[in-house]
């Protein structure tokens, strides 16, 4: 670097800084402050980096043992994303087995950071933007290379990207611990937070983008769509969700610009469609490239997965009004989101057969690669939660599930079952070829994270079920005298050994993750763990022997 | 008439056809004549470099 650069740079962020610790200083709110101070941390960080001309990554590099030539694709920001993808999820992980057991035990909210309500928003938010969001930021800058066959666009900017994300984090999740909520379900985030994500979101936009328009292959492969969708409508949905006024500039508390029912309608819109693009077509996006390329087979119909990107892309936009079944919303609505929500079935279940069927001719994979084994079971945790989700959206069965537990089981049926289990086996995917290395350190573990991870999940969602139901007929039980039998406590009382089955299944998918972690963390390292292999054609050295003569002759005499 | 009432006149009859139109060639577009050939072409393009892991 330059030496003026330097001192520009050095200079650049002593305003930062000076500007953080003003703010923190005349802030309205502590919390304000206390995110203030966040940012003059990292301020001074920058600072001393760029005066220093310290290149800290260069030291990091070697920590994580990136590989050192040049690649031919820019594929660092990939790896940095799929390092704070396990990282994240681990946390996001952790997180979620505390809430469980403060629900089993509620002698666990420790007042006031750790208590559920403020636990819980950062469970969804480190298991949703920080663990899938790093997960589907690193594969679409994998993916959009490779199918572009060309370099990122911006390179500095995708760099910005990733590590401005990572701002995001951890001033959402210092946020909830300090109590600062919009109390806009998966959008809690206040409005500087909002306003910096839409930075970095833009910048991500850009890079995708760019990297697109510069692309060397004449056909724009279908997971990039997936990926563009994704992108784009996030960046809408985050926008319009998030327009509130703020209080002071100095402080962190805000007002939303709609009210009453609109501002309900205005969320639902925006937290289905964060599942439908979030959680799906972005997924999506990492099925249809990292499915073909593990099964070593095309995706199974092209044309369906044309078709099936239009039907997500056109309907899942109006499904959102499912979330407000008998509420003040008009009736025309609930029935409009629930008809939407009903319809979705069909082009969901067509991207599940098309990654299932990409298999046809090649099941055996499913018995000696644990990787398809996990690409498989997640798509058909995608397949079984996209048949309920219409179903709960029914407002007869929504009656019966709405506010239980049966939609927490949905839910995690398709997060832990499709996000969690097809990020895994991209995971898998990536880190050996990132890291130039033969294979991950053991299959063996990756068989044992597998299984881990499906029984965690059966016991959660059979768990949450069960609790679901008996708390859906508890509540609407009436007695001959007209009057509810139950009162909540004794449903709460009667779902106890539930919620201890749920926080069983979470441990074991943790420990699943605690394995991956290990085995990832060996891989980097250049270990190769010397293990059986996963199957062998079979060989009994005590039949392989020529048959004698006499054995022959024996049975003519 | 209000702006809203013109917005969802206009939502519920026109736009909604318009949409639904273009929803369906959208859809339609894979089965073009000869795009059998582009479509098989595009499902393979992921493996035409097998060195992508560098």
């Amino acid at each position: 670097m330059q030496a003026e650069a330097a001192l520009f740079r050095a200079g650049l962020w002593f305003a930062v800084l000076i500007l953080a610790i003003a703010a923190a200083a005349v802030a309205k709110d502590a919390a304000y402050a206390a995110h203030a101070g966040i940012i003059a941390g990292v301020a001074l960080l920058l600072l001393t980096m760029s005066a220093g001309r310290f290149d800290p990554l260069g030291k990091a590099q070697g920590f994580f043992r990136m590989p050192e030539e040049p690649s031919r694709y820019d594929d660092d920001p990939v790896r940095w994303g799929v390092i704070a993808t396990m990282f994240w999820g681990m946390v996001g992980l952790l997180a979620g087995v505390f809430i469980a057991l403060q629900l089993a035990y509620p002698a666990l909210n420790f007042e006031p950071y750790l208590t559920f309500g403020r636990a819980r928003p950062l469970h969804t938010s480190a298991v949703i933007f920080a663990f899938g969001g790093n997960a589907l930021i690193a594969t679409s800058f994998y993916v959009v290379q490779r199918t572009c066959r060309t370099q990122l666009a911006f390179p500095a900017l995708a760099r910005f990207v990733f590590w401005g994300y990572q701002l995001f984090i951890v001033l959402a999740a210092s946020g909830y611990l300090l109590g600062v909520t919009q109390s806009r379900e998966y959008a809690e985030p206040e409005w500087y937070v909002d306003i910096w994500l839409t930075i970095v979101w833009v910048a991500y936009a850009a890079v995708f983008i760019g990297t697109i328009v510069r692309r060397h292959e004449p056909h724009i492969y279908v997971a990039n769509w997936f990926y563009l969708a994704f992108i784009l409508t996030i960046a809408m949905l985050h926008i319009v969700n998030n327009l509130a006024v703020p209080v002071s500039f100095l402080g962190s508390r805000s007002y939303s610009a709609f009210a009453g029912v609109q501002d309900a309608l205005t969320q639902w819109w925006y937290g289905h469609n964060a599942v439908g693009f979030f959680l799906t077509a972005g997924f999506l996006a990492m099925m249809y490239y990292f499915v073909p390329k593990q099964a070593e087979r095309p995706v199974y119909s092209y044309r369906l997965s044309i078709i099936h990107f239009w039907s997500l892309i056109f309907l899942y936009i109006w499904a959102g009004p499912h979330h407000l079944h008998y509420t003040a919303l008009p009736d025309w609505a609930q029935t409009l989101g629930m008809v939407f929500s009903v319809v979705l079935w069909m082009p969901s279940w067509g991207g599940m057969i098309n990654g299932l069927m990409t298999l046809n001719g090649a099941w055996d994979k499913v018995r000696t690669d644990p990787i398809i084994r996990m690409m498989v079971v997640a798509l058909a945790f995608y397949g079984m939660a996209t048949f309920e989700g219409p179903m709960l959206s029914i407002k007869a069965v929504n009656s019966l599930s709405h506010y239980t537990d049966w939609t927490i089981g949905h839910v995690h049926a398709g997060a832990l079952g499709w996000n969690g289990l097809i990020t895994f086996a991209a995971v898998y995917y990536l880190v050996p070829r990132l890291w130039k290395r033969d294979r991950m350190y053991s299959l063996r573990m990756i068989n044992w994270h597998f299984w881990l991870a499906t029984i965690g999940i059966v016991f959660y969602a059979a768990s949450m079920w069960v609790a679901g139901i008996t708390q859906g007929l508890m509540w609407r039980e009436y007695g001959p005298d007209g009057y509810l039998v139950n009162s909540f406590v004794d449903t709460v009382a009667a779902l106890h050994p539930m919620y201890l089955m749920r926080a069983f299944g979470g441990i074991l998918y943790l420990i699943g993750a605690g394995v991956m972690t290990y085995n990832v963390w060996m891989t980097l390292a250049g270990r190769l763990r010397s293990e059986a292999p996963m199957s062998d054609a079979t060989y009994d050295p005590a039949a392989d022997r020529p048959i004698l003569a006499t054995a022959i002759r024996e049975p003519q005499a | 008439m209000s702006l809203y009432e013109q917005l969802r006149h206009f939502a519920d009859s026109y736009a909604l056809v318009a949409i639904f139109v273009i929803f369906l060639g959208l859809c339609a577009w894979p089965f073009r004549p000869g795009a059998r050939t582009h479509n098989h072409n595009a499902a393979h393009s992921i493996f035409k470099d097998q060195d992508d892991g560098e």
